[in-house]
């Protein structure tokens, strides 16, 4: 592009969406002149204007309506393969409420993990799969006996899965040693035995059991709670995809492509990359479901229901303790669920009401502000002339009617 | 004329009454039980009492002089004999008991550290609310270890605790609610502002009832029965044994009857005081009816869906409207709606009179209600309303004049709105103009079923018919059929062709489809058009030079067709797959779903763009006659033939399956052997499932292909499907060569009998066969167990749509209310009621979907137009 034209462009910056900017850049063609693009421009303004939304337009209404309809339409109890066979990730409906109620726990946490340069074309990907998946000594033991007699507990472990992960006793034994309350551990190198004993010989049966248990839960390699780990090809290159999340662990690891690795966790992402990240992870969920449906609902309802859920900061799903609680009418939260709850209480702060929004003019039978309603008209009062005073009232009328 | 004058309610504001309020607002003391004397009139100082409003017709109201329906009904009091708790307040009684002093009611935290706290508490308020906030002072109060001294006046304090529903007990001795009220009168309006109370609305002792009041009779009508029996509101039952038991208990006192008794009596007016506001408290027997049906009291009647709020005071019922079984009728615009006689009617618009229309107003009075198009009612100008009867008649017309209002029958262009419920989004009730039609059912254009999500096996819609000029302008310019031809969901047009109508359009735009001069004109008369300068001078006429006909002179359009195929150059597309459209002239391409359809509509979306709504609209309406009108010209039919296979296909089939089962008996004897190689996190029995659905799948895509491959295209069924029209090339392969495998949660069907899904397998058959794969086709039948695999599936479909409906149904309440108020203002900023900024520009751009091209401005056009 020529710089006569983009000087013109430049002009528009501040007048038309990046996107569209974008779009003028790579579709006009060769050979404009300066005269011929400017008025382009004035063409396009004019045609993105009258796109613009009106003022009054309850928007999020219309959102609501936009994810609302097509959630009829959603199939439930779909366990949805992502891209991969071997791993079920819930979708459709279920996940949608999900994502939109904000739930602390969620039913399939996973990640996908994007890789730096070299590893990215499958450079060593299984060596990386195998020291990402969480390792526990039960993985590792072949048996575990119980002497009774002796108070310990023996640990056969298996050479194979050593092998397999790059481990071998000595490793283990540091692993082991001191992470159970008043057992001792030995190891024994040449057959390949842990032993536990109990510090007090004096103490119960159940310990030993509970010790058992336990023994299998030890944390020995790999990133916790990180239970599958996948590789998928994505186009050229490899990304892994896991079941379980844990980023903060993750983004240490110096092999991973740290802009692009993301957990479908919006609570884990809120406190590692801040809330905006986790505005767009809900974006980036909701579109997810909704495109796996074969729906087709347009990205700004959905963001808007994501700006809402994250607008003060923290994150509030749509439910009478998220963001119907934050209302300012009484009556609109009342309208919701819990009525008398809302009620009562509102009578013992001496709330009031100052019927902004749409419900509570619903109840009393008075316009909306919004839509045809939003606008008033304000004209002088006359008040000494009686003739007029029929035309006051009219206009007091219609004063109040308008905002201030 | 008068002029009314209407006052705007500003705000509402909450509170408690206070025992003064009560009395003073109150315009009956109620004394006694009874309801009637002998004569069947209200006893005075009883429930019904005719100070507290009539529910008789010909009785008047003693306070206000209202009849029947005037009288909006007053409140009545009555004093309590001794004080009762309010159920509802027993929360804020234990936190205000637990958290001051019992000798000098302060708030059990020092004065110096309140402003500390205070902010803290401030805190509490906007995350959590007034609960958080109670719950943080009880914290704050135990950690201060002030719980058992006063730091005001030093005096001992006692763990007060709540037995529930009403009764406190502090260190094993009740506290009476005397007692306990008078506690609460002790502490200082200071500290209940802590508590989050404002003391001008609630003062605590005022939870304590020691003045009970009386709901007007309006609230609690009596009705009478067929045998001239009355029967009683549940709140009147009620009521009568408080006001029984507070006599009862009166009289004891006076009469110095021992505690025990008193105590009893005053724990039963505690129950009927509880039960009277709240019949639904844990730890407490409902009050019943002496039929066993529980009472339906105050809480019971505001909440939930069927409650006061979310059935009257939210949603409304109206007049002017009408419903029935709706039914088809292509020939209507699509912006219309067939309106049978008996409603139009009998649903009025109100007209005023004027000089101009006087004569005519008056044809229509003479015409009476029995005749069309004639009135039912006028308004005159004083406001009483009177009904046209033969004899009023001649009355009426001689006294009419400017100023009075008609209401007259409905005609051909009244604007009404039409809607079908479940109303998911805003084109579920759009407006469409009256047109009076023969018949009993409501008539529609079938291209507007799919924003109605209508169809015709029995489905009724509703009527409404707007009375007052504001409100028909309103539905007529923000509510017609046109202005919703794109969705605000994804910016594509939602209303579009359907089925026959593409079906037509796509055989008139078949490349060898042409016609006698005479009957393509004939084609075109039936559609409304009759311009046919547009057809070539030539006794053979192309199906897309008809076609041609419809569209603007100066409309260019370049498109593609369902069978396009993308990133391949344009000389190896299939036959039809580029449209293109120059100067009103369709050049080549077939239209088919993707241009005509609704949800993707693209030729539909760029007439909206260049020539608006009106224009579009009708455009619309002829290209869904036009496909129709072929279809029952020429006619269009499928046969059982159509899903006829060849020797070769037959042969060809019989062997893909043969091979399907030799593959999965060898993988069940892998698996057996244990060879099976385990896919990363999945057993060996996983694995094999995995595997043996992907190849059954696999199998059953290669059978379909074969199908299409043999199928003739020029076939019903396949026009059907190559259009889009209906149906897809599954179908067509379960139809003709094999149902394939049935599968349930994503896996083989494993259910049934122990080890086997039905008892003709044996035990671990995990063979394709007894595992829920149908090698059948519909059309050979299926055998006796492939039918029993097909219910399951079936079944589990019809399961899936019965339980998403509620669930989404609640999604979508939620969402819709919490998004609501969400508004964009003259700053083009999103927000919400509080004025709270949710985005500073809607979208991120500020564009409206339903204004845009499937979410965007298309740039490249706007370049492409300009360039000519």
């Amino acid at each position: 592009m020529e710089q006569a034209l983009k000087n013109t462009l430049k002009k528009y910056e501040t007048k038309l969406p990046g996107k569209i900017i974008e779009e003028i850049e790579t579709n006009i063609p060769a050979g404009y002149s300066k005269i011929k693009f400017e008025k382009l421009m004035e063409k396009i303004y004019a045609e993105y204007k009258k796109t613009l939304t009106d003022p009054g337009e309850f928007v999020g209404l219309i959102g609501a309506e936009s994810i609302g309809e097509p959630g009829t339409q959603m199939t439930l109890n779909t366990f949805h393969f992502a891209g991969v066979a071997e791993m079920n990730v819930t979708t459709g409906l279920p996940r949608l409420i999900e994502v939109l109620d904000a739930r602390k726990t969620i039913k399939t946490k996973m990640m996908d993990i994007y890789l730096e340069k070299p590893y990215s074309n499958g450079e060593n990907i299984e060596k990386i799969i195998s020291s990402l998946k969480e390792t526990k000594m039960g993985y590792l033991v072949d048996e575990i006996n119980i002497d009774i007699s002796e108070g310990k507990l023996d640990v056969l472990l298996n050479n194979k899965r050593m092998e397999e992960l790059d481990l071998d006793i000595e490793k283990i034994f540091k692993k082991c040693s001191n992470k159970i309350r008043s057992f001792k551990c030995k190891k024994d190198k040449d057959s390949n035995i842990i032993i536990f004993e109990l510090k007090s010989k004096s103490s119960s049966l159940n310990k030993l059991y509970d010790a058992k248990e336990k023994i299998k839960e030890i944390y020995i390699k790999g990133v916790k709670s990180i239970k599958q780990v996948l590789p998928v090809k994505e186009g050229n290159e490899y990304k892994i995809v896991t079941s379980g999340t844990n980023l903060p662990s993750v983004l240490k690891l110096d092999f991973i492509d740290k802009t692009r690795t993301r957990s479908n966790d919006i609570y884990e992402i809120r406190d590692i990359l801040g809330i905006e990240a986790a505005r767009q992870v809900i974006i980036d969920e909701v579109m997810k479901v909704i495109e796996q449906q074969g729906l087709n609902v347009d990205i700004r309802h959905i963001m808007l229901v994501a700006d809402t859920i994250c607008v003060s900061g923290k994150i509030q799903g749509i439910t009478r303790y998220g963001i119907v609680k934050e209302k300012l009418s009484v009556l609109a939260r009342a309208s919701f669920e819990t009525p008398l709850k809302h009620l009562f209480n509102a009578s013992m702060m001496g709330e009031e009401d100052p019927l902004y929004s749409v419900i509570e003019n619903i109840m009393i039978n008075q316009y909306i502000p919004g839509g045809t309603g939003l606008p008033g008209l304000i004209t002088e009062i006359h008040t000494k002339n009686t003739k007029t005073k029929k035309s006051k009232s009219q206009n007091k009328k219609k004063a109040k009617n308008s905002k201030k | 004329m008068e002029l009314k004058v209407y006052k705007k309610i500003d705000k509402i504001k909450f509170g408690v009454l206070s025992p003064k309020q009560i009395k003073k607002m109150a315009s009956a003391k109620i004394i006694t039980p009874e309801l009637y004397d002998k004569e069947g009139y209200p006893v005075d100082g009883g429930l019904m009492d005719i100070r507290m409003g009539v529910i008789d017709p010909g009785l008047r109201c003693k306070t206000c002089g209202g009849k029947l329906k005037e009288c909006p009904g007053h409140f009545g009091y009555m004093e309590l004999a001794r004080p009762v708790l309010h159920i509802k307040f027993i929360g804020i009684i234990l936190d205000l008991l637990r958290n001051t002093c019992r000798d000098c009611g302060r708030i059990l935290i020092p004065d110096d550290k309140r402003k500390l706290y205070l902010s803290q508490l401030k805190k509490a308020d906007e995350q959590g609310g007034l609960f958080l906030r109670r719950k943080r002072i009880k914290n704050i109060v135990s950690s201060l270890k002030t719980i058992k001294k006063c730091p005001h006046c030093k005096s001992k304090q006692k763990k007060i605790v709540l037995e529930k529903p009403t009764t406190f007990i502090e260190d094993e001795e009740r506290l009476s609610p005397i007692e306990i009220r008078i506690r609460l009168e002790k502490i200082i309006d200071k500290d209940l502002k802590f508590f989050g109370i404002n003391p001008d609305a609630f003062r605590p002792e005022w939870a304590v009832l020691k003045v009970f009041l009386i709901p007007p009779v309006t609230m609690r009508p009596s009705i009478t029965l067929e045998s001239g029996e009355r029967s009683e509101d549940d709140l009147t039952h009620k009521l009568g044994d408080i006001v029984r038991i507070n006599q009862r208990l009166f009289e004891n006192i006076n009469a110095g009857a021992p505690e025990i008794i008193i105590g009893d009596l005053w724990d039963l007016l505690q129950y009927h005081i509880t039960t009277f506001f709240d019949n639904n408290v844990p730890q407490l027997p409902p009050a019943r009816h002496r039929s066993g049906q529980e009472l339906k009291t105050l809480t019971g009647r505001i909440k939930g869906k069927e409650g006061r709020i979310r059935r009257n005071v939210v949603g409304k019922r109206v007049n002017f409207s009408a419903r029935t079984v709706i039914s088809p009728d292509p020939n209507l615009m699509i912006n219309e709606v067939g309106v049978p006689m008996e409603i139009a009617m009998k649903i009025t618009v109100p007209e005023r009179v004027n000089e101009w229309n006087m004569a005519f107003m008056k044809e229509h009075i003479q015409r009476g209600s029995k005749n069309y198009p004639g009135a039912n009612y006028i308004i005159r100008s004083d406001g009483k309303r009177k009904k046209i009867t033969e004899e009023t008649k001649e009355q009426i017309l001689e006294e009419i004049e400017p100023g009075f209002v008609v209401e007259r029958h409905l005609k051909n262009g009244d604007i009404a709105l039409f809607n079908r419920q479940p109303s998911l989004h805003r084109m579920s009730m759009m407006c469409h103009k009256v047109r009076l039609l023969p018949g009993k059912t409501l008539r529609l254009n079938p291209a507007v079923c799919p924003p109605y999500n209508a169809d015709f096996d029995g489905d009724e819609m509703n009527l409404h018919i707007p009375q007052r000029q504001e409100a028909m302008a309103e539905a007529e310019i923000l509510m017609e059929v046109q202005t919703q031809l794109i969705s605000p969901r994804y910016g594509l047009s939602i209303i579009g062709c359907d089925q026959d109508a593409i079906a037509g359009n796509y055989l008139l735009t078949q490349e060898d489809f042409s016609l006698p001069r005479d009957e393509a004109v004939d084609l075109l008369m039936e559609i409304g058009i009759e311009d046919f300068s547009g057809l070539p001078d030539r006794n053979i006429i192309k199906g897309n030079e008809i076609f041609s006909c419809i569209l603007p002179k100066d409309f260019s359009f370049k498109g593609y067709a369902k069978n396009y195929m993308p990133g391949k150059p344009e000389n190896e597309q299939p036959q039809g797959a580029i449209v293109e459209i120059k100067k009103g002239k369709l050049i080549r391409g077939v239209l088919d779903k993707s241009n005509l359809g609704v949800g993707k509509g693209l030729l539909l979306r760029n007439i909206h763009n260049n020539y608006g709504s009106a224009k579009s609209i009708k455009l619309l309406g002829q290209i869904h006659r036009l496909g129709i009108k072929v279809l029952t010209k020429y006619g269009f039919s499928v046969k059982i033939s159509d899903t006829d296979m060849n020797e070769e296909t037959k042969k060809e089939v019989k062997r893909l399956i043969d091979n399907a089962y030799e593959e999965v008996d060898r993988l069940i004897d892998k698996f057996e052997k244990g060879e099976i190689k385990s896919l990363p996190g999945r057993n060996k029995r996983e694995t094999l499932e995995i595997s043996i659905l992907k190849l059954l799948n696999d199998t059953r895509n290669k059978i379909g292909e074969k199908v299409i491959e043999m199928t003739d295209r020029n076939s019903g069924t396949m026009t059907m499907i190559l259009s889009g029209a209906r149906g897809n090339l599954l179908n067509i392969a379960q139809m003709a060569a094999c149902v394939g495998q049935q599968a349930l949660r994503g896996n083989r069907i494993k259910k049934g009998y122990e080890d086997r899904t039905l008892s003709i397998f044996k035990r671990k058959d995990l063979r394709a066969e007894a595992r829920g794969f149908i090698k059948n086709s519909f059309k050979t039948g299926l055998e006796p167990h492939e039918l029993f695999f097909m219910t399951m599936t079936g079944r589990d479909a019809q399961m899936d749509t019965a339980l998403r409906t509620p669930k989404s149904g609640y999604l979508y309440r939620r969402l819709a209310n919490a998004l609501q108020d969400l508004k964009v203002e003259y700053d083009f900023t999103v927000r919400d009621s509080g004025k709270k900024i949710v985005q500073f520009n809607y979208g991120e751009d500020g564009m409206d979907v339903s204004k845009s091209e499937g979410g965007r401005l298309n740039v490249r056009e706007i370049i492409d137009s300009f360039e000519e």
